[in-house]
């Protein structure tokens, strides 16, 4: 019930914040000129407007999922409304689970208006309602679980732009490190491939949840690879969320 | 009596800059609030009043030291439940409306008959036309007065007020005032932390006095304050002052109204029959007792 409350009052101070109507504009923007583009790249137009659309919402998802995130714990520490709230009776910990589902209603709200955007645009083309797609989508609401979680871990310690400067990275970091595993397969075993196999465990993955290429172009897609990327972005999720929540739970507020 | 809180030895340092230095901001604070009292806690700015009350609502982590509200551990959920807390600048969430923002809390409780509880405490803090008014838009006065209402929704037996009349007008320092004491005679016990010295002299049952992050006197007010009469006011007019001066000081002269202060009783027979055989005229006399702001310079001086 405490979550409950926490979630809903930042799910109505994220909804009211101007910066994701902007963000949301812009989104719906990308998703319906995919086609401008399509029309001036060479190939399959479909699915080059799949695509762009599917990039569209990953891209603006994150964005919303920084920008709204990195804020979320600073400005109530900033805006000292912090003091009032943790005088009544509620653990620390259901501050921050507030937090996190507040904003994960939001970002799934966003999602959800961005995706029926962009089922419109695909339908206009392909005259179906393409609900492959909404595998994608999902995985990218994953990825958005994961981003929030983070944004909000940073959140904890640490100014808005610095947090979102890291979560940005942490961001880019998960879609480059895949990287690392073709680097580990081709060195030889030694100091090099050990820094490799460290480096790889403890980075974060992203491009687990990036169905998008496989979804568009038709690609066989191996079951057990769902299962894995789902339970890869809970664990990985909570992870971050106890680490905030640790974080958190001896912090003074002066 | 039962003791509502119960506050012993507590340390609180903080470091502060680069290469961290510390600052000792609370250094062995003690104290006991009884029930149903309006405990004053005095200090000048940067005294640590505030540090206190963020220790006892666990917004700050004390190093050394115990807490206890009503028996429980300070940080206890049984101790919160039954603590109000106003903070020293009301900032609130300024987008939502005064209605919404109640409700907000009273979900924290799990309250029952929500809406007709939020319409009497906006009723009580005199806001009940602004219940659609998003906080944003609200003066310094009506903050002070919805952040009273978040800290009585839940009926809690301790409420907490941090510099709760700073920065408010005299009509507003009076109506709050007026709350606080009925709440007091609701069964309330009030800890209020301030250094407006006149309102705490007026509603306090006992006293606290902290300078430099130690206690340098507590007890009840009454027994702090002497009612020995300190020096008389007398204003008058109709006489020279040259011809007072025996007698007491001369504060000021205007148009030949004369405040003199007399610092013995017998000077004071001695100023009246003055004035009497001159012809002249008193205006008003004042004896004036210790105050608490008396008791409260002096204390401070000393340190």
């Amino acid at each position: 019930m405490k979550i409950q409350a926490i979630a809903l009052n930042t799910f109505k101070e994220t909804i009211r914040d101007r910066i994701l109507f902007l963000l949301l504009f812009f989104a719906a923007v990308f998703i319906v000129f995919s086609r401008l583009l399509a029309l001036l790249t060479v190939g399959d137009r479909v699915k080059i407007i799949k695509d762009v659309g599917l990039s569209s919402i990953s891209l603006f998802g994150v964005l919303m999922a920084i920008l709204m995130g990195t804020g979320l714990v600073y400005k109530e520490i900033d805006k000292k409304t912090i003091y009032t709230l943790l005088s009544k009776p509620i653990h620390r910990y259901q501050f921050i689970l507030g937090k996190f589902f507040g904003l994960v209603l939001t970002l799934s709200l966003m999602l959800l208006l961005m995706s029926l955007v962009y089922l419109i645009v695909v339908f206009l083309h392909t005259f179906q309602i393409e609900w492959k797609m909404l595998i994608a989508i999902f995985f990218i609401f994953v990825e958005l679980l994961l981003i929030t979680s983070v944004a909000i871990l940073f959140s904890c310690f640490s100014t808005p732009i610095l947090s979102s400067v890291f979560s940005l990275s942490f961001y880019l970091i998960g879609h480059v490190s895949w990287g690392l595993e073709t680097l580990i397969q081709k060195v030889k075993p030694g100091f090099g491939k050990t820094l490799a196999q460290i480096f790889y465990t403890f980075l974060p993955d992203l491009e687990n949840f990036n169905f998008k290429t496989e979804i568009v172009h038709d690609l066989p897609i191996p079951s057990n690879i769902y299962s894995f990327s789902l339970l890869y972005g809970i664990f990985y999720t909570l992870f971050m969320l106890v680490l905030a929540m640790l974080i958190f739970r001896r912090r003074d507020f002066i | 009596m039962t003791t509502v809180l119960k506050i012993e030895d507590v340390h609180k340092t903080f470091k502060t800059g680069f290469i961290p230095k510390k600052i000792k901001i609370l250094q062995g604070i003690s104290l006991t609030v009884e029930e149903g009292e309006i405990f004053g806690y005095l200090g000048p700015n940067g005294a640590g009043k505030t540090t206190t009350l963020k220790c006892i609502l666990g917004l700050l982590f004390p190093e050394k030291g115990k807490i206890e509200i009503f028996g429980y551990p300070h940080l206890h959920l049984k101790a919160k439940e039954r603590v109000g807390f106003l903070p020293e600048n009301p900032y609130f969430y300024d987008y939502l409306t005064a209605s919404e923002f109640l409700r907000f809390y009273s979900y924290l409780f799990s309250q029952k008959k929500r809406k007709e509880k939020i319409d009497n405490l906006l009723s009580l803090v005199g806001l009940e036309k602004s219940a659609d008014l998003q906080l944003r838009k609200f003066s310094r006065g009506m903050l002070q007065r919805i952040g009273l209402a978040q800290a009585i929704l839940h009926d809690p037996s301790l409420l907490l007020l941090d510099e709760p009349l700073g920065g408010l007008d005299p009509l507003g320092r009076k109506e709050l005032r007026d709350i606080i004491v009925r709440l007091k005679q609701e069964g309330k016990t009030v800890f209020l932390s301030s250094h407006i010295l006149q309102d705490i002299e007026m509603i306090c049952d006992s006293v606290a006095i902290i300078v430099n992050g130690q206690i340098i006197n507590q007890g009840v007010l009454r027994d702090l304050i002497s009612e020995k009469i300190l020096f008389t006011e007398i204003t008058l007019s109709g006489i020279s002052p040259k011809e007072l001066e025996i007698s007491g000081e001369c504060v000021s002269d205007q148009g030949g109204m004369i405040l003199l202060k007399v610092f013995d009783e017998e000077n004071v027979d001695k100023v009246l029959e003055l004035v009497h055989s001159r012809e002249g005229k008193i205006h008003s006399l004042i004896p004036r007792t210790e105050t608490l702001e008396d008791l409260f310079v002096e204390m401070v001086k000393q340190r």
